[in-house]
């Protein structure tokens, strides 16, 4: 950090406290609570919670019913962040080759950002219908073939594609950014050795995105893995038979509706593992090679 | 580049149309479904062109779901997040960049490491937080003994109590409770030259003066970047909302009524589902952000990739 300019004084505790003072009471209270809840049990009938140690584990983690989520989880992240990775890179190596229209793309592939992910749910569950949306087609040919609500891979499927349809355009900001801040010299260099626009972009943009990728890798991880919860809720409600019933999906439906906090606590704490090993992996050994300039 | 690469070209256009036609499609679908009949929408081909029944759609969505008052409340409750989070990230990224004290590293990483965690994980107990704002405070004073000391002080019991459930505040406050737009302030504070803090002092400026006479006007930029994202993200809360507020006729948002239109067994009783309302209705609450998004591009831009978020 920087040399400081003034010196302490009276103000200084007025301006940091209320940010400390929201985050203790909305992040670090509820985190130590999610750690508490998760070691102990609350009795049926009132007279607070006994310490149970690692029993709450052991049930969610002997519980089927959870490793399906997981699974599902797991397969809904890397599917999601393959789709959306793939399809953002392509478009953003394409539209930085600034022909006319330029700004057009870009709009055109930004704006999904903004959409909430219960409309984004909304309007895919209505593509996917059976009997109204585009998939009617598939069905006029071959009745009840598609159906969402009875085919738990039809279900996946569509979380994926409304999950990824949602992600690419945050995908495709950096990596355009990432691309527009290569030296224009190198590209120079490279054109004047005769390098055609697809050489170029093999060998000279792929390379220096590597930075970019891998940051853009862990961070939709990341999100696929927390950020689900309005995409499932409105497309398939976590069904059918569990199908779709992701890791917060769970967490959610296990706390508020089975009112069980405790288990729901303790998967609060296996997943914040997961999201603080994967931004640990990601400050600790991504962040430490992407100076390539 | 002066090359002419005409074959190229022609390629680069098409795999961007076609990139933008899988892009646009479930909306292009929404909209054509939103200008339907409810006869129309339900038979077996989709349509592809859209009809003329839009207005008198939006306006039974709109009517039914009752948005009005809910719009309202989700412009309070992004504009809510959007104030409180370009102020507070400014005064704590300004502590702790132009003042010496101890602590200030522990205090940075305090703030830094809520970045890791987003709402959504630890969403069970932060609501147990909202239905008593003051209970980990009550707790602490417990545990501590002070509560017992005032109670044999002055006969007084400690029961502090603030409910956040249905309030604009239980909406707003978690939200602001990450540490995005202070790393946003932190860059860019780091970035003002010692010389100019220094000139202000020597015309005698204080801190709070240079603060809102030098640093503010300097960050106009941070901040449109900042509340470009801030309302876009509040404003596409959903298991917030959906967690803090019971009482929808008062304190709903409109993200969260869009989840009743869904036409499904529950809402239509196994009639025939009400596409084209869901749709006219998931079309407007889309819009806001939309808007902003478009309209303050290179804000926004800037604001998302300098906060990781």
């Amino acid at each position: 950090m920087r040399r400081a300019h003034f010196k302490f004084s009276w103000i200084v505790p007025l301006l940091l406290a209320p940010q400390l003072l929201v985050i203790f009471t909305f992040f670090y209270w509820p985190s130590a609570q999610a750690l508490y809840w998760a070691f102990t049990l609350e009795q049926p009938w009132g007279g607070g919670n006994t310490w149970v140690g690692w029993d709450n584990f052991r049930k969610v983690l002997s519980d089927p019913y959870y490793w399906g989520s997981v699974r599902v989880s797991v397969i809904y992240a890397l599917a999601t962040t393959v789709l959306a990775m793939g399809m953002a890179l392509t478009l953003a190596l394409f539209v930085d080759r600034q022909l006319a229209g330029y700004r057009v793309w870009r709009v055109g592939i930004i704006w999904p950002y903004a959409v909430a992910a219960p409309a984004v749910g909304l309007a895919f569950q209505f593509v996917f219908n059976p009997g109204a949306g585009i998939f009617s087609y598939i069905n006029t040919v071959s009745p009840g073939w598609w159906d969402l609500s009875k085919y738990p891979w039809q279900a996946v499927t569509a979380i994926v594609i409304a999950g990824a349809w949602k992600q690419v355009a945050y995908s495709f900001i950096f990596f355009l950014a990432a691309l527009q801040s290569i030296p224009r010299s190198l590209t120079e260099a490279a054109a004047m050795d005769g390098a055609r626009p697809l050489r170029r972009m093999l060998d000279l943009q792929l390379p220096l995105l590597t930075p970019t990728f891998f940051f853009l890798l862990v961070i939709n991880i990341t999100d696929s893995f927390t950020d689900s919860f309005g995409i499932v809720d409105t497309l398939t409600g976590g069904g059918p038979f569990r199908a779709t019933d992701l890791m917060v999906y769970k967490i959610y439906s296990d706390g508020f509706r089975g009112l069980d906090y405790s288990g729901a606590a303790a998967q609060s704490i296996i997943l914040m593992g997961l999201v603080m090993a994967l931004t640990f992996i990601q400050f600790r050994y991504i962040e430490r090679r992407v100076h390539y300039t | 580049m002066i090359e002419r690469t005409p074959i190229l070209n022609l390629m680069t256009h098409l795999i961007l149309a076609s990139g933008l036609v899988i892009i646009l499609l479930p909306v292009w679908l929404a909209i054509v479904a939103s200008t339907l009949t409810l006869q129309e929408v339900n038979s077996a081909p989709v349509e592809l062109w859209p009809g003329d029944q839009f207005w008198p759609n939006l306006k039974e969505a709109w009517a039914q779901s009752d948005f009005g008052p809910k719009f309202v409340n989700s412009f309070i409750v992004a504009v809510g997040v959007v104030v409180g989070k370009v102020t507070l990230a400014c005064i704590t990224a300004f502590a702790l960049v132009f003042f010496n004290f101890r602590g200030r590293m522990l205090i940075f990483w305090a703030i830094f490491i809520t970045l890791m965690l987003p709402l959504e994980v630890r969403i069970v107990p932060t609501y147990a937080v909202a239905a008593n704002a003051l209970s980990p405070f009550q707790t602490i004073m417990d545990w501590t003994g002070i509560s017992w000391l005032l109670n044999r002080l002055s006969g007084v019991e400690v029961s502090l109590q603030w409910n956040l459930l249905n309030s604009y505040t239980g909406l707003i406050l978690p939200l602001v409770a990450t540490a995005t737009g202070t790393f946003l302030y932190r860059q860019f504070f780091l970035t003002i030259p010692d010389e100019l803090v220094e000139a202000a002092r020597m015309d005698g400026a204080g801190p709070l003066r240079f603060l809102w006479d030098v640093l503010i006007p300097l960050s106009k930029t941070n901040i449109a970047a900042l509340a470009t994202i801030m309302f876009v993200y509040a404003w596409n809360q959903y298991l917030w909302p959906l967690l803090v507020i019971t009482d929808r006729a008062n304190y709903g948002v409109v993200v969260v009524q869009l989840s009743d239109l869904v036409p499904d067994q529950l809402t239509t009783g196994g009639g025939t589902p009400t596409w084209h309302l869901a749709m006219a209705a998931t079309l407007v609450v889309m819009l806001p952000p939309i808007a902003v998004v478009i309209f303050m591009q290179r804000w926004f831009v800037r604001g998302l990739i300098n906060t990781d978020k």
